[in-house]
């Protein structure tokens, strides 16, 4: 019988519990119970959700992602213990708390309307046109109440209404797509995704075009750097290791 | 009342609502603009949110009346700190976001528990203190009082007979309107100052259709032609109004009249302000004309008053 | 041929649940007719405004089959001239609530062809989200 292979999120998980690694449990003094989906649990009291649910034994293979408040994966859900207020997370940077009621949201069901961008008239009607459901908008804020990111999310959804590309562009910036406003909207409405398709519009027809990147585009599109391009294509493995260590020492690279 | 204080341009709040920023943005203009030439600078409420129109008839639903009173917290904000100075009054433009606006009013002001409730959800917001008083801009001219506006006006629209259209969410509820609502006279008071042969149209006050023009848009333009036809048969050769979905029932729909019914000839429907813009002598951008949907601009050039 | 109605139980049931959610006395209505003839959507309409709060009265919850409560465009000139004093706009809505809380919409917002989007003003969709959906 073959071996199972440590995948690699076991051995994230490990990683986890070597938060704790090297120090023996009885020296822990700071625990706190915690309830994931219903089951009782005693974590150390400075772990993130993310990592108390591994330490806890749970192996995570979704709603989990960067580890970094980034990817908007790890949206959490809880209460906490003799408290009514619903209040949403991102299980990777936030600490446990004694009393957490938890669970996770890995998904946030929504389609994505279909759309050229090429063809779409940069007017207020196409928000209405792709998201018709923002007009069931009942300016209640659960949505900002949700966001875990603290984004004025009811603001740019009201800014839709009133077909201002640019503000809900701006007041979006920051938003990691995690679904929470989504999952809890009482009018239904997926105000992430309107937010991602006004934001391609404004960059697309609201912006300034930069020079410098037009330039550029067309220098490629005349074939300016197809040379360098071949030249790369075809080193070998072991050449295109030496320029990447090369560069890498030598000069800074973003 | 003594609304001009001290000679001073009047600064009131004012709640635009969605369409205004959208489809009817001649309306805006125009309102802005006329109220600029009489010293009124109607200020435009910070971070307002679209008033929900039609207001929720049901008695236990508190929620689709969150949005209006947002927007009256935002009001009592503005005085507070500082960017308005003692004015408690809401100034609307659009019919139906002036309806929703002062109908939440009313209820939160009979039903204080209610009020409370809404204040404790939206604990993010300020209390909402009862001190709004939500007003129709043609309140405030009627205040104000329409011989200032006849002072105002440059240009007399002499010979233009015009029947003003009201439909419904200006005049009604009782509690709630503006004027009678059998026989409103507020609009043709506005209109015979700016010189204009009002028409009394019987159908002035009746439903343009509302909302139901997304579900049937035939059933409107039956509505529409009754309306129109009435008043063209009683002298009628505009029609104003004050409403962006009145204006689309009745001048959008057009289209769909003549497929219906052939020999309708258009009739230009105009928001009121425009014409006043255009009695006041206002530069040409104030007009709004491009964007409405029947161009009154022949009309006009034929009775002379496109200067 | 006489038919005969018979008031159950649930008929009550009916006409109390009705009578709350849009805090009307609808037992006050005589049925007069002053807000059919107000009506400017009767043309459309499968049963009067009366017959609709004569068969609210009677706890008919055939009423919910009927397009009438559709058709209202809430322009409230039954409620203005209701000898009685009755709200028959608020009769309507609580009807309309009865289905829309059941999360049935009348309307399928995601329909509208891309003609009328580009030409409806957004209180149209916004007041027709109100009414038609839940």
């Amino acid at each position: 019988m073959a071996e199972r292979k440590i995948s690699v999120m076991d051995s994230v998980r490990k990683a986890s519990q070597s938060v704790i690694a090297g120090v023996d449990e009885k020296d822990i003094k700071h625990w706190v119970e915690i309830y994931i989906m219903g089951k009782a649990y005693k974590v150390p009291a400075d772990l993130t959700i993310m990592q108390a649910m591994e330490y806890a034994g749970y192996r995570l293979v979704r709603s989990c992602g960067c580890r970094a408040g980034f990817c908007g994966a790890c949206s959490t859900v809880y209460r906490k213990k003799g408290e009514y207020k619903l209040q949403t997370a991102m299980a990777c940077q936030t600490r446990v708390e004694d009393g957490m009621f938890l669970v996770q949201i890995p998904f946030s069901p929504a389609e994505k309307p279909l759309y050229d961008i090429k063809k779409v008239k940069y007017e207020p009607f196409v928000l209405l046109k792709y998201f018709p459901e923002i007009s069931r908008c009942l300016s209640c804020n659960t949505c900002t109440k949700s966001c875990p990111q603290d984004l004025q999310v009811m603001d740019y959804v009201q800014a839709a209404l009133k077909g201002d590309f640019k503000a809900i562009a701006e007041d979006s910036f920051e938003c990691i797509q995690c679904g929470l406003c989504a999952i809890r909207c009482p009018a239904e409405i997926v105000q992430y995704h309107m937010a991602q398709f006004a934001m391609r519009m404004y960059g697309r027809y609201g912006t300034l075009r930069d020079k410098n990147v037009e330039k550029r585009i067309r220098e490629i599109e005349k074939g300016e750097f197809d040379k360098e391009f071949d030249r790369v294509m075809n080193l070998s493995m072991d050449e295109l290791k030496k320029v990447y260590t090369e560069q890498q020492n030598t000069r800074e690279v973003y | 009342m003594n609304l001009v204080k001290d000679n001073k341009k009047m600064r009131i709040p004012y709640f635009p609502g969605c369409t205004l920023k959208t489809t009817a943005k001649n309306f805006e203009i125009s309102a802005l603009a006329v109220a600029e030439l009489m010293d009124i600078e109607l200020v435009e409420l910070p971070r307002w949110n679209c008033c929900g129109t039609v207001t929720s008839l049901t008695s236990d639903d508190l929620m689709r009346h969150l949005a209006p009173i947002r927007n009256l917290v935002r009001v009592e904000e503005m005085n507070e700190n500082g960017e308005i100075k003692d004015e408690y009054r809401l100034v609307a433009l659009c019919s139906m976001c002036f309806n929703v606006l002062k109908r939440s009013n009313l209820r939160v002001m009979e039903n204080s528990e209610e009020l409370e409730k809404i204040n404790n959800f939206m604990y993010l917001e300020k209390d909402y203190n009862g001190k709004v008083e939500v007003i129709h801009f043609l309140e405030l001219l009627r205040n104000i009082g329409f011989d200032k506006v006849k002072e105002k006006v440059k240009y007399a629209l002499t010979g233009l007979k015009v029947a003003p259209y009201y439909g419904c969410l200006m005049l009604r509820p009782k509690e709630m309107g503006i004027d009678d609502p059998e026989d409103p006279t507020i609009q043709s008071d506005l209109l015979v100052a700016l010189g204009v042969e009002t028409i009394n149209n019987p159908f002035k006050t009746r439903c343009c259709g509302s909302y139901q023009t997304v579900r049937d848009k035939y059933a409107v333009a039956e509505l529409t032609y009754d309306i129109l036809s009435r008043a063209r048969k009683e002298g009628a050769e505009l029609v104003t109004t004050s409403c962006p979905l009145c204006m689309f029932n009745l001048a959008g729909r057009q289209k769909e009249v003549m497929e219906k019914h052939p020999e309708f000839k258009p009739m230009p429907v105009l928001y009121f302000t425009q014409l006043m813009a255009l009695a006041f002598g206002l530069d040409e951008k104030y007009y709004g004309f491009d964007q409405n949907y029947i161009d009154p601009r022949a009309l006009l050039r034929k009775k002379d008053l496109l200067n | 041929m006489i038919n005969k109605i018979v008031i159950t139980s649930e008929n009550v049931d009916f006409l109390n649940k009705i009578s709350e959610l849009s805090d009307q006395i609808i037992t006050r209505c005589d049925q007069c007719g002053v807000c059919s003839g107000s009506c400017p959507m009767i043309a459309d309409m499968d049963i009067t405004p009366s017959q609709m709060m004569r068969m609210v009265q009677l706890g008919r919850q055939e009423v919910m089959e009927s397009k009438a409560m559709w058709i209202c465009a809430s322009c409230f000139a039954c409620t203005v001239r209701c000898p009685r004093g009755l709200d028959l706009s608020r009769v309507a809505e609580a009807l309309r609530q009865v289905k829309l809380r059941q999360a049935i919409d009348y309307i399928d917002i995601n329909n509208i062809s891309d003609d009328e989007i580009e030409r409806l003003p957004q209180i149209a969709m916004v007041s027709a989200g109100r009414k038609f959906t839940g």
